[in-house]
Parts: C-alpha cells; sequence; structure tokens
C-alpha cells in the first residue's frame, strides 16, 4: 500500500500537483459545464491533465472531484451520479499515476451552510460519505478535504472519510489576510483553531491552500508550527495573487517565482508542497528541481 | 422599556444576530427576545415603521457591517445579523406594501452565468436591504437576458453583478456592456472574489468594493 507516511519517511519533502480547473477550461469546457462530469465524457481530457503532473515529476497528483458531493453535483441534474463521478475521477488518475505516484482523492466544500439551515448535518455526513466512497473504490490512496472555510463542515467530512476508508485523510483549509492582520477562513478561523479540531479528528496530514500566494503560505505554516511540530503539512499556493492583464485575471507568478520561495516554506515546517489557482506542470516542474536538487 | 429604548434594543439584536426568542446566540441574550419580538412590539405601540427601519435595523446592520469590513466579524455574523433583520422586515412589510415607509430605493443583485455561488452575494444583499433598500435577488447562474428583465420590471433599480471563480467572472463583461448600452446611465455594481479595481475600470462598471457595506454606503451615495 502506498502511504503518505511511509513515502514521507523516505523523502524530507514531497511534491503534490497543481491547478486542475483552469487547465480543463484550456481544454474547452464551457463556463457552463460541470467540470466533473467530464470524467464520465471526456476522460482522455483530463487523463492529459493528470498524466501532466506525473510527467512534471509530483510524487502525488490530485482527482478531478472536487465539485463532485452531491451537493454541487445537484445544480447540474447529476447528484444521482455521485458515485461513479467520483470512482471514475479516481479510475482516471489512478491509470495516470501508475504505481509509484500516490493519488489524493479531492473533496471540497458543499457550498452550503449548516448555520443556516441549507442542509443537516446527516445529510452532509451522507454526501461526503457517498463521494468518498465513489473515490476510494475508485482507486484512490487518500483523501485530501480541502479549500474547508467551516470548521463543521470539514469535520463532518472527516468523519464521513473515516466511516467509509481505512485510508489516509488529509484536511486544508483557505485562510486569507483580513484587514485587522490575521489570517482567518471566510468562517472566521484561524489556522491555530484549525489545527487543534484537526488533530482532535485524527486526520493524517493537515495544511493550507488557495487564496495566497507562497509568501502568506509561509506565515500560515509558521501558525501551524506554534500548535504542532510533527503531523505532515501539505500546502498548495496560488502561484501569487490574481491581477489583471488583457482583460482576464491572471496569476502573476512564474514557476521560477514561484519555486524561489519554496525553500523558506519547507523551512517553516510544510512537508507536501504544490500548487493551487493559476500553477501549472511547468510550476510542479519547477518546484521539484528545488525540492528534489 | 421605553420606545427609544426598546429601538435601541432592536439595533443591538440585528447587530449580534438575535432573531427572536428561540435564537440560541449570543449566550448573553438566551431566552431573551429578539428582533421579531421586539419589533411586533414596537409596532403594537404604535411606533412609525420608518424609526424602526432607521434607527433600529439600519444602524444594526451597519455596525455589524463595518466591523465585517474591519476583519473583526466574519461570514458567519453576517448571516445571523441578516435573519434577525429579516424577521423585522418581514413585520414591516405591508408598511412597504402600503407605501407608508418609502425605502431608499431598489437594487436588483445576481450571480452572473456560469457561476453557482451565493454566499457572497446573499452578504451584500443582506448589508444592502439593511441599508434601506429594496432588493430584487434573481438567484444564481444568471444571462443578460435575467438582468435585463429584471431592469424592464424595475427601471429606475441599480445592479450589482456577483462571481467567484476567474472563469465566471469574464462573463460580467458581456453583462456590463448589454446594461450599458440599453441604460447608458445605469449604475451597475461588481464583487467577488476575483474582481479588482482594475477590472471594474476596464468592463465599465461604476462600482466595485471588498467589502458590502462600501457597496451600501456607494448606493446611498447615489440618492
Amino acid at each position: 500500500m502506498r502511504t503518505i507516511k511511509e513515502k514521507l519517511k523516505k523523502n524530507e519533502v514531497l511534491v503534490s500537483d497543481g491547478a486542475w480547473g483552469t487547465f480543463i477550461h484550456q481544454k474547452g469546457l464551457g463556463s457552463d459545464e460541470c467540470p466533473e462530469s467530464w470524467n464520465l465524457t471526456h476522460p482522455d481530457d483530463i487523463y492529459d491533465v493528470a498524466l501532466s503532473y506525473v510527467k512534471a515529476g509530483s510524487d502525488m497528483i490530485l482527482t478531478n472531484s472536487f465539485g463532485a458531493s452531491p451537493f454541487k453535483l445537484a445544480p447540474y441534474g447529476l447528484s444521482d451520479k455521485t458515485y461513479e463521478i467520483n470512482k471514475a475521477a479516481s479510475g482516471i488518475s489512478r491509470r495516470a499515476a501508475r504505481n509509484d505516484v500516490i493519488v489524493l482523492g479531492s473533496v471540497g466544500p458543499t457550498g452550503k451552510l449548516l448555520m443556516m439551515g441549507d442542509v443537516t448535518e446527516k445529510e452532509l455526513f451522507d454526501g461526503f460519505s457517498e463521494q468518498i466512497k465513489g473515490l476510494t473504490v475508485g482507486g484512490c490512496d487518500a483523501v485530501l478535504i480541502e479549500t474547508m472555510s467551516d470548521m463543521d463542515e470539514a469535520r463532518i467530512a472527516i468523519r464521513a472519510a473515516k466511516s467509509v476508508t481505512q485510508k489516509e485523510v488529509m484536511c486544508t483549509f483557505t485562510f486569507t489576510l483580513t484587514p485587522a492582520g490575521e489570517y482567518r477562513t471566510m468562517m472566521g478561523a484561524s489556522p491555530a483553531e484549525s489545527v487543534q479540531m484537526l488533530l482532535e479528528e485524527g486526520v493524517d496530514v493537515l495544511g493550507a491552500n488557495c487564496g495566497n500566494g507562497t509568501a502568506g503560505m509561509i506565515e500560515i505554516v509558521r501558525q501551524i508550527r506554534e500548535v504542532n511540530r510533527e503531523i505532515p503539512v501539505l500546502v498548495h499556493a496560488n502561484a501569487g495573487m490574481p491581477e489583471l492583464k488583457d482583460g482576464e485575471s491572471v496569476f502573476p507568478e512564474t514557476p521560477s517565482e514561484m519555486s524561489s520561495q519554496i525553500r523558506d516554506l519547507i523551512l517553516a515546517g510544510a512537508n507536501i508542497v504544490g500548487g493551487c489557482c493559476g500553477t501549472t506542470p511547468g510550476h510542479i516542474a519547477s518546484i521539484v528541481k528545488v525540492v528534489k536538487g | 422599556m421605553q420606545k427609544e429604548e426598546l429601538i435601541q434594543h432592536l439595533s443591538v439584536c440585528v447587530e449580534k444576530g438575535k432573531a427572536d426568542r428561540a435564537t440560541p446566540t449570543p449566550p448573553e441574550m438566551k431566552d431573551k427576545e429578539g428582533a421579531k419580538e421586539i419589533t411586533r412590539k414596537l409596532l403594537e405601540m404604535d411606533t412609525p415603521p420608518e424609526e424602526i427601519l432607521n434607527q433600529g435595523l439600519i444602524p444594526g446592520m451597519k455596525r455589524i457591517g463595518d466591523l465585517y469590513g474591519q476583519g473583526k466579524a466574519f461570514v458567519p455574523h453576517l448571516l445571523l445579523a441578516a435573519r434577525a433583520m429579516n424577521e423585522a422586515i418581514t413585520l414591516l412589510k405591508p408598511y412597504f406594501e402600503a407605501g407608508t415607509v418609502e425605502r431608499k430605493g431598489t437594487f436588483i443583485i445576481g450571480t452572473v452565468q456560469g457561476d453557482l455561488h451565493d454566499i457572497g452575494k446573499n452578504l451584500v444583499k443582506a448589508i444592502v436591504e439593511g441599508s434601506g433598500w429594496e432588493v430584487v435577488d434573481l438567484g444564481t447562474d444568471v444571462n443578460t437576458e435575467g438582468f435585463l428583465k429584471a431592469l424592464e420590471e424595475h427601471p429606475n433599480a441599480a445592479v450589482g453583478l456577483s462571481a467567484l471563480i476567474t472563469t465566471t467572472m469574464v462573463n460580467m463583461e458581456e453583462i456590463v456592456k448589454k446594461i450599458k448600452e440599453k441604460y447608458p446611465e445605469k449604475k451597475v455594481l461588481i464583487g467577488g472574489a476575483p474582481v479588482t479595481q482594475d477590472y471594474c475600470d476596464k468592463i465599465g462598471a461604476d462600482f466595485f468594493s471588498l467589502y458590502p457595506q462600501e457597496a451600501a454606503e456607494y448606493l446611498n451615495s447615489l440618492i
């Protein structure tokens, strides 16, 4: 069995993958289309994305299932295909990863707010369970619950994962810098509070993704490390903060600009580094060079 | 409690998201009256609905909106405040409809085509409504025709567009263009995580901010 803990024993730092969404749009996904439906309708295009990160040198790649909870699939009339879409997502990444590269089953937030009564805890739990069942049967090695803001939703997703699989469970939150100069999720949780909860829930890896370039992530990792020094920390930073170029919002950091900050990120305490919005196989290849010399 | 005191208390209920007696938070207000009960009481005392709106609801929403803009309150606080405000608004609705209370104007809001995210849109909706405007919520995934149709029904309204993703934000350009072609004087506000002032300038929208309270202040400045 491929486990991250085992891999981390052999290597001090592992490299994950980069953005998927923008990549799939480049392949022709319309802005009205459900990205995860492509696991069923355009598996070869999704395979290309996965393979490009394997070729860039990633030690682990994600799956095209970020928005494949029944709640996110519902507006497209696809919620009854949750299991199938997630199984396909995992299968595609598994095929690209072969035996050497770890596959992380991606699980994003539902966009539903528990506190407003949009959904019940049980509905959330059942929805996440269905999604994660599909992912694990499809062949992922671990589950990555990512881009979380709400501690309660994240907790339910973790418990759902643990109820359907023995595989490693990882969870990352998205923090942004508030006008008061503190890092917080949209729902108000600090890095320290999220770490405390994630440790209580017994995740295998925790960390942060999106919302920041590498510079912001360095500070977030420091805050995480003030709470706990042992647990593996994963960081998926954006390629800087978005800027407008020729009418489109772009993430400005080039592969070398991004990878030049990776050493500081590792020094701050990150064990697994990869990219989020705006990052490409080029960014990952550049990070691989820094990490593996 | 005297009327003035009650109105003051109503504004605190809105700010703290104490919708009604059953609302469990904040802990120090547990089992006490919330926005619903106090508004009802004020109406029974023949308080002018305008006073309830202007001195109770609006200051309460403004305080929480300002705290949000300062990074001292977060999404849950705003949503709870909005819920408390809505309890009061529901009781005031007959007076709005009868024309007894004038609102500042009408604001049409929607998340643009291709985008199904509504949390940001709902925050702006709550703050603008809480600032004394009538808000027409078109929901998510709204195309150009959807906005134009709403403008036909509410010709004096200002318009707000929301988007969370870089790939759907680009749909704002077309919508703003079409609105301005038909209604050159119409004010269009845009917002959402990927949106910037540069983008706002480029597509010819009138206002952008990271904070909902500033949208409300901009709208108020138009009156």
